[in-house]
């Protein structure tokens, strides 16, 4: 099979499984998970064939492995549609497979396979646990499975499917119909337990929140292929194409933008919405209501890339234009929105409880680090750090789930009224569950950036670096401070999660996960640290050179011409080890004494900041004010009361009088006189001379006879007098 | 010779007789009687019109011969009918059958 074909088909198994298990298998479990499951795998071989493939073709970048098909006659031409690898969408396409498999395989255990069916549980709300007797009479309440599991594999496999269409495409139709896809998915997956109003509202919150972005994005779109004429990347990204977009003015000439500015600040505008950046960034901490394996690791490791992986992609074009290592317009919006999401979100991560929040908050911070980057032209680091985050932070956030999962088997079994994501309610667990604890710190310490062992310390280091390199100073400042932040909340959240003791009943009964959650778990960390490797840049002292700067030499492969390595300088390598390690240190000096029902020491600290933290910096309630309350209000008051029964329905009323009028009218004046009238005096006529005639039958054959001779005497003289000429 | 009018003024009379009993006679066979009368004036006519006027052909003793064959069917299913009704109601005065009526 050639590589194209294997391109070609690496979306469809999953899917085949979303429609076998949708129309065919959903009454069983074990085969709906096996069909799924099994589908991952095979998009994960044929991802793997691919990458390899891709890693050892010289010169991929300018003879990328590319099919195209026409699907669509646009007047006297073809609109088309095909797959492309590039040095960019392989590197892509290994993490997306990797994650996406082991999410596969965690769901399996995160929604409790092999556990007994729930006392009470309901389709559309979490399993509550069922009640089991041992051998000696002793009754335990333990997970039960999850009442719509082969929903779920249904749904994550079509999910599955929309990421793998986004990377392989190469134009940025398919990648925008993968790019909804997700966002469909994200809204049924965030709403899987669709009986909880919580999750009810972050499902339409997400979908609601994405869709602003998206509808800019499809502007853009429209934007570029009425400018360009066509979709497809190697069109785009031509330099004389290029060249027109970046000296032609955008429509209206407004603030002096070029086309090709215009279309990336459209484009960047879908990538705020999708990859959750302020401010649009209100859906994803709310999208931790759906289950642990979708919420979080969809929400973090894969479609929240998404929007990443769109702009790094689309970065010739943001960069068209731009002279001497000036920022375009559009970088220069990347730059300033990413670098404040950073931060913003850090600071957000640092006052919130819920061990899922944090997360969320420090994806958005991670993503809001890539966009940065991108800003400022650090291509490669942006695009290094997603594959690296990507990795570290689905590890963090199945670790999470298996934290939680550990947890609620305590609450199910001590039956205490605890909230088994809060975590302050946990401590303690690194002697419950070891495998979730080392796995999480190692995914923890990558998030943090700690030195030389981590992927998380080589990506955000080549970040600060390039920053630092090229001069930005406010971004490298806001970049290194959040980093500060994330080590703190990250050591936080381990210390008050895994260190000191049990803080409940519930955390002392905790019990690892089983295998199917651990094993995901274990691979993704040993990717966590070892993905770090491939990106050293050569410059490092002592271990730089050791191995080749595969990241670089790789990805940087992509653009049109290889960006240069920056010279090594110790500053940002000092301020980037002084706030991961200061981070780290700080966060368990804090917290390592923390005891059950304590006030936060954060919030001691900070008074009225930590509750300004603790809520967000009241964004939801802004967005209620600004947003959400007139849009009801509108609909209410202007589209219900106004437009649609005032007008829509006093028109509609307004005719159906008329009619009603009108038909009255030839009621009464036709159709009773004139139809109904000649129809009784036709039947009442000849009912009438029917009476008069019956007379005459009188049953006597004489008298009928006299008749006969009447009428033919009659008939005769009729005859004679008129016929008969005198 | 005796001229055409005779036989016709003879034929009307026997018609007229006959038209008579029809319409006054009570008894059935009477009536029946009446009809035979009127039928055989009409032959009466017939085979003087072709006697008189065109006797190089039979038509006219044909349709004589006709109306005998008819007069004679007639006579049949009519008297067949008496008998059946007299059976039934012990009477064959024209009068009494009255049922076919509204």
């Amino acid at each position: 099979m050639s590589i194209e074909s294997i391109i070609w088909l690496l979306p469809l198994p999953p899917l085949l499984a979303f429609f076998l298990i949708v129309l065919f298998t959903n009454r069983y479990k074990a085969l709906s998970h096996g069909i799924a499951v099994g589908t991952a795998l095979l998009s994960w071989l044929g991802s793997m064939v691919v990458f390899f493939r891709a890693i050892r073709t010289e010169r991929l970048g300018t003879n990328p492995f590319v099919s195209v098909l026409n699907w669509l006659p646009t007047g006297d031409r073809w609109f088309q549609i095909g797959v492309r690898i590039d040095p960019l969408s392989a590197a892509t396409l290994f993490f997306v497979a990797w994650t996406v498999l082991m999410i596969f395989i965690y769901s399996v255990g995160y929604h409790n396979y092999g556990q007994p069916k729930g006392d009470h549980d309901k389709p559309g709300l979490q399993p509550h646990g069922a009640t089991v007797a041992d051998e000696h009479g002793h009754k335990h309440v333990v997970p039960s499975i999850e009442p719509m599991y082969s929903r779920f594999f249904a749904f994550i496999g079509l999910f599955a499917f929309g990421m793998y269409t986004l990377v392989v495409s190469d134009n940025l139709l398919t990648l925008f119909v993968g790019w909804e896809i997700m966002g469909l998915c994200s809204y049924l997956l965030i709403g899987f337990w669709y009986q909880k109003p919580s999750a009810r509202a972050a499902m339409i919150k997400a979908f609601m929140t994405t869709r602003v972005g998206d509808v800019f994005m499809l502007l853009g779109l429209a934007y570029l292929y009425t400018t360009v004429g066509s979709l497809s990347y190697s069109e785009i990204f031509k330099p004389e194409t290029l060249q027109m977009l970046a000296s032609t003015p955008a429509i209206g000439g407004i603030l002096g933008l070029s086309a090709a500015g215009m279309i990336g600040i459209l484009l960047f505008i879908g990538t705020v919405g999708k990859s959750a950046q302020w401010p649009l960034h209100v859906w994803l901490p709310d999208a931790m209501e759906g289950p642990t394996p979708v919420s979080a690791m969809i929400h973090a490791a894969t479609m929240v890339s998404a929007g990443v992986y769109m702009v790094i992609r689309m970065f010739p074009l943001l960069q068209a234009g731009s002279e001497a290592g000036h920022l375009t317009p559009a970088m220069s919006l990347m730059t300033v929105i990413g670098a404040f999401t950073a931060i913003f979100a850090a600071t957000i991560a640092v006052a919130q409880n819920d061990i899922k929040r944090v997360l969320a908050y420090s994806t958005i911070s991670q993503l809001g680090y890539m966009i940065a980057a991108l800003g400022i032209g650090a291509y490669v680091a942006a695009a290094f750090h997603l594959i690296t985050h990507a990795f570290f932070k689905a590890l963090l956030f199945l670790g999470s789930g298996s934290v939680i999962h550990g947890v609620e088997h305590g609450v199910l079994h001590t039956g205490e009224h605890v909230d088994p994501q809060d975590m302050f309610n946990m401590g303690g667990l690194r002697k419950k569950m070891p495998v979730t604890f080392w796995t999480f710190l190692i995914g923890g310490f990558a998030l943090s950036g700690f030195p030389l062992i981590t992927a998380g310390f080589w990506s955000k280091d080549e970040i600060l670096a390039d920053a630092f390199g090229h001069g930005h100073w406010a971004v490298f400042i806001t970049l290194a401070l959040a980093a500060l932040l994330t080590a703190f909340y990250t050591m936080r959240q381990i210390t008050l999660t895994f260190l000191g003791e049990s803080r409940t009943q519930s955390a002392q009964h905790a019990q690892e996960t089983p295998w199917t959650m651990t094993l995901p778990l274990v691979v993704l960390a040993v990717f966590a640290v070892a993905i770090g490797w491939a990106g050293i840049s050569e410059s490092f002292p002592i271990i730089g050179g050791l191995l080749p700067n595969f990241a670089h030499e790789f990805i940087g492969g992509t653009l049109a011409e290889l960006p240069e390595t920056l010279p090594f300088n110790i500053w940002p390598l000092i301020v980037s080890l002084v706030v991961a390690l200061g981070g780290l240190a700080l966060g368990w000096l804090v917290y390592r004494n923390q005891k059950a029902g304590a006030e936060d020491p954060l919030k001691i600290a900070l008074g009225p900041v930590h509750k300004l933290l603790k809520n967000k910096y009241y964004f939801d309630e802004l967005y209620d004010t600004i947003f959400v309350r007139p849009a009801y209000w509108l609909a209410d008051n202007f589209t219900n009361q106004i437009l649609d029964r005032g007008i829509i329905d006093g028109i509609l009323h307004f005719i159906a009088r008329v009619a009603s009028n009108v038909g009255t009218i030839f009621r009464n004046y036709f159709d009773k006189p004139i139809v109904n009238g000649f129809g009784d005096f036709v039947g009442e006529g000849i009912k009438k001379a029917g009476r008069g005639l019956k007379i005459i039958q009188t049953g006597r054959v004489q008298q009928y006879l006299l008749m006969a001779l009447v009428l033919a005497f009659g008939a005769m003289f009729y005859f004679v007098f008129t016929f008969v000429q005198h | 010779m005796i001229p055409l009018s005779w036989y016709l003024i003879f034929a009307a009379i026997l018609f007229c007789v006959g038209l008579y009993g029809v319409l006054v006679r009570k008894n059935a066979i009477a009536i029946l009687m009446g009809i035979e009368l009127m039928l055989n004036s009409i032959n009466v006519n017939l085979i003087a019109f072709w006697r008189y006027r065109s006797s190089d052909g039979i038509a006219g003793q044909a349709f004589a011969i006709i109306v005998f064959a008819v007069a004679a069917a007639e006579v049949a299913v009519g008297l067949a009918l008496i008998i059946s009704i007299y059976r039934r109601r012990s009477s064959v005065v024209a009068d009494d059958m009255n049922m076919m009526k509204w």
